[in-house]
């Protein structure tokens, strides 16, 4: 049953062809087997817990389409009662005390959570190298980094070690493992979905969206998981639709942008090839393609590392070990417990990325750094502006190259490369997607999508036309 | 040599609402260590702030009552440093672009004049939590409920030549923010906050002197204190050859002094940056125009009106309108009917010494304005005079009943009769015949002393106009 979509499993569950507890059991011992290192922590008791609850609400058919389903959750998600750690050593001994409102809306589904997904440390990295619990293993190759931030998470669907699972995406989190690991993500349009109770990185940027394996499944999650928060001031005042209604339309005559940008020098050939082949594909579905340009996309990556680590320094203040998590042990005064618990706490990468934000936000600084990247910012939206005049969609690779092997990137600028076709979507505040294309050396190869504000129904149609003329996204990674 | 004074004020005004400024949890003071303080006032991972918009009314009325340039285009900015009692690392204020821009009020000179005293801005921000030191030996304990407390930071342009000028600055914002409801103005729990910005520079000079800042001052007192010990402070390094540092000074209520806690080079580079979180404030017209519209009465405003309609002196209506809470007392009595300008010297005499000496606000008087009320009418309509209506007041205070009850329990009712008063004074003039010579031989000033024979004889109860009338009739 692990091979079914959420869409099949809704389906089944509601036909009595199992339970909810019989397909929870039969994940938790797929976890329990799996040495991916894909889960932070697993919640056995209160998925059972939760499972037979769901299937209470499906003998008296009160459930709705998502009740009863297993999910896995990425730990950055604050879950009540469970240990939320978002991949850091200083957040380990921390049980948040409240749900986020995304674990809220997901438990009044009464869907079942598997456990808290590995990732890299507070979102920070794209190949899950960063976690304080271990690198997560790719499962189409377990020598390769599953990309990251929400490397666990993909890893876990990929694996069918959960039907989906929630990210997030600051800068490529959800799009770049979904693309490595070929499954579906999508990134929704900044203020889609409440950040409440999701533990911030780049709070201008971060938005959280589902990783599955189908299109049709991503818009059954995120029917679930978007509208407005009056607990996040962020959040769009703005109706929901319902996002499985357009899936079958016909894309005719989409217009279709590829902007020149996104296949420079640095992209790897085999990559290029498999993204020309499926812009092939949508031609034949009767889409129009034509190429674009986004000029200031060029400096997607300076000015996304100017503005994440500016507004990750004063996100991560908060943890200072006075009030939860970890502290440093006998502290002399109180610098020695700031300073010592904050770098024992706190790996290298978020450090790296609090001293340049630190620095970039200092007096005499703060003009030539944050607010010059903010005006570079403004200008990548309007190119995007623009070219959403001309096209509907605008598509490209999701990342340079394929899944690499743990430990081959070691320098941090290299590795910052790896989201370099992901960070001009965030910058813009607009929603992204990736879709499983084909295959590069046995290695999955990501379709980037990326649509105008509050078009995630265009995206999600257009790829699951994609999904229904191709069969990229059912294969499996050997062994599962 | 000859010095002038620069003084600027940083206030802390506590905005009076039911929840906190980012938060549902109550703001209630003197509740039980860290039961007033929600996952959003900890700080915990991935909590966000939710503006409440009732701090932003409050920053408008303000802002319209000292016709400051209101941007209606605000926003919200990260103050980053580390503080155990600041639970994100930042403290949420506004920085670039506060709600309040420039304005300015009117205070009233000790020469008797009126100086406008400049209001640089006034910005909105949440409130840390309180860390104590002397709870425990070993450790320090932390109080979050104050966390999330919203304040309306007001900052003065540094326009005050004297400690007594700050002083009446302070003491006109405190009334004002009470004026329109937007602070309880108590400088006890620290609703009400004076941080002091103070300089010296050569009498003539352009040029601002360096300035130290006075933090921990929590009365108009301390504040008069504070500010001169710091002018003389900087005085004597200066005429000593010296250069005062720029600084923040702690003042030392039980020893009188300032002491240095950080200098500027120990000071915090904050970060600034508009907080992510927030939304920018955006305040339409209408909504400016519906506030302005439910100003009450200013204080300047109210003392203009005792001035031109009751005929108070400028002294008195100044007096009368420096509290809201007097102001609502005396405007009590006069909507009961007393007389106006003998209920203004009660209020600012007997009253306002009775409850000074008790150290009682007037919104908690044992003697309500009704009550005050009633006995200044007893005075007016002649039933007693002023000096038994003291005797009477001091009853009342010890409440021994209502003002008619204790005239006529205590029989203090004024003589009326003519001719009982006749007769006593014809005795009197019996039996002070040398007196009474002397008074006709040019010695007015005697008359005191026939006055004083007749109220010892009736006890006080005669009424004095009839007496005088009786007796220069009867003299003459």
């Amino acid at each position: 049953m692990h091979t079914l979509s959420v869409a099949e499993l809704s389906k089944s569950l509601k036909n009595k062809e199992f339970s909810s507890v019989e397909l929870t059991q039969h994940y938790l011992d797929r976890i329990n087997r799996s040495d991916l290192n894909a889960f932070i922590t697993v919640t056995d008791e209160l998925a059972l817990s939760q499972a037979r609850a769901a299937d209470a609400k499906l003998a008296n058919g009160s459930g709705s389409v998502l009740t009863g389903i297993p999910f896995a959750h990425k730990d950055i998600f604050c879950t009540k009662g469970v240990k939320t750690s978002a991949g850091s050593k200083i957040l380990d001994p921390f049980i948040s005390p409240y749900d986020a409102t995304l674990s809220h809306k997901l438990n009044i589904e009464n869907m079942v959570m598997l456990g808290k997904t590995n990732m890299d440390e507070f979102a920070m990295g794209s190949s899950n190298e960063n976690s304080f619990y271990g690198p997560v293993k790719n499962p189409w190759n377990k020598k390769m980094v599953p990309g990251g931030s929400s490397g666990g998470s993909a890893a876990a669907v990929a694996g069918r070690l959960s039907p989906f699972a929630t990210g997030t995406d600051t800068g490529g989190s959800i799009r770049q493992p979904s693309s490595l690991c070929g499954i579906t993500g999508i990134k929704p349009t900044y203020g889609r979905v409440s950040r409440y109770g999701m533990i911030a990185y780049a709070s201008s940027l971060d938005q959280a969206g589902p990783m599955t394996q189908t299109a049709e499944d991503a818009a059954l999650v995120l029917n679930a998981i978007a509208g407005f928060d009056e607990k996040d001031s962020t959040s769009a005042l703005r109706d929901v639709p319902d996002y499985t209604k357009s899936l079958r339309d016909s894309i005719k005559g989409l217009k279709i942008g590829i902007p020149k940008e996104f296949f420079s020098d640095g992209l790897d050939s085999s990559v290029e090839k498999v993204i020309t082949e499926s812009m092939k594909e949508f031609e034949a579905m009767g889409a129009e393609l034509q190429q674009i340009s986004l000029p200031n996309s060029a400096y997607a990556i300076p000015t996304y590392y100017i503005i994440a680590p500016c507004e990750c320094s004063s996100n991560l203040s908060r943890l200072d070990g006075v009030r939860y998590g970890y502290r440093c042990k006998d502290p002399k005064d109180l610098n020695d417990l700031y300073l010592r618990s904050r770098s024992e706490g706190f790996g290298d990468e978020v450090k790296r990325r609090i001293m340049i934000g630190t620095y970039a936000l200092s007096a005499g600084y703060y003009d030539a750094y944050y607010l010059k990247a903010q005006k570079v910012r403004q200008l990548i939206s309007e190119d995007f502006k623009k070219a959403f005049q001309n096209v509907d969609i605008i598509m490209g690779p999701v990342s340079p190259t394929t899944a690499f092997e743990l430990g081959a990137i070691k320098d941090p600028v290299s590795m910052y490369l790896a989201d370099i076709y992901t960070l001009s979507a965030n910058l813009a505040g607009l929603p992204g997607m990736s879709i499983p294309a084909g295959f590069s050396n046995n290695l999955p190869v990501g379709l980037q999508m990326i649509g105008n504000y509050w078009s995630e129904e265009v995206l999600l149609n257009a790829a699951h036309q994609f999904q229904t003329q191709t069969d990229w996204h059912s294969v499996l990674p050997e062994n599962i | 040599m000859a010095w002038e004074t620069v003084i600027g004020l940083e206030i802390h005004s506590q905005l009076n609402t039911k929840s906190k400024i980012f938060s549902g949890a109550s703001t209630e003071f003197g509740a039980e260590p860290n039961t007033q303080a929600c996952a959003v006032d900890l700080g915990l991972p991935g909590v966000l702030p939710v503006l409440n918009k009732e701090v932003v009314n409050m920053a408008l009325r303000f802002g319209l009552a000292v016709n400051a340039k209101i941007n209606q285009h605000s926003i919200f900015a990260r103050k980053n440093y580390f503080y155990p009692d600041l639970p994100k690392g930042y403290q949420i204020s506004q920085f670039e672009i506060p709600i309040v821009g420039k304005g300015a009020i009117d205070i009233s000179t000790e020469e008797g004049g009126v100086k406008m005293v400049g209001i640089t801005r006034a910005h909105l921000e949440e409130d840390a939590g309180k860390s104590i030191h002397d709870l425990y030996e070993d450790h320090s304990a932390i109080d979050f409920n104050r966390a999330g407390t919203p304040l309306l930071e007001i900052v003065s342009e540094p326009d005050m030549r004297s400690a007594k000028e700050a002083v009446t600055y302070a003491k006109k914002i405190h009334a004002l923010v009470q004026y329109i409801g937007i602070c309880d103005g108590n400088m006890q729990e620290g609703s009400f906050r004076c941080d002091a910005n103070v300089s010296i520079r050569k009498k003539g000079s352009k040029k601002l002197g360096t300035r130290a800042e006075l933090k921990n001052i929590n009365s108009f007192k301390f504040l008069e204190k504070a500010i001169n010990i710091e002018i003389e402070r900087q005085q004597d390094i200066l005429e000593d050859g010296g250069e005062v540092v720029q600084e923040t000074r702690l003042y030392d209520a039980v020893k009188n002094e300032t002491r240095s806690m950080r200098t500027k080079e120990e000071a915090n580079d904050y970060r600034y940056f508009p907080d992510p979180d927030l939304l920018p404030v955006d305040i339409e017209d209408e909504m400016l125009t519906e506030i302005k519209n439910s100003l009450p009465e200013l204080p300047t405003e109210k003392k203009n009106r005792f001035i031109s309609e009751i005929g108070l002196s400028d002294y008195d209506a100044e007096n009368l309108t420096a509290q809201k809470s007097l102001a609502d007392y005396y405007e009590a009595m006069l909507n009961d009917g007393a007389e106006a300008k003998l209920s203004a010297n009660w209020v600012m005499g007997e009253l306002s010494a009775a409850l000074n000496k008790n150290q009682i606000d007037v919104q908690d008087s044992p003697i309500s304005a009704r009550e005050l009320s009633e006995l200044v009418k007893r005075i007016s309509d002649d039933t007693i005079s002023g000096k038994i209506a003291k005797d009477v007041f001091k009853a009342m205070w010890k409440g021994n009943g209502r003002v008619d009850d204790i005239i006529e329990s205590q029989g203090l009712k004024q003589m009326t009769d003519v001719a009982a008063i006749e007769d006593i004074i014809d005795g009197i003039i019996a039996n002070n015949i040398e007196q009474v010579e002397q008074f006709k031989a040019g010695n007015t000033k005697l008359l005191g002393y026939f006055v004083g024979q007749v109220m010892k004889a009736t006890q006080g109860k005669a009424n004095p106009k009839q007496v005088n009338k009786i007796l220069n009739d009867k003299l003459s």
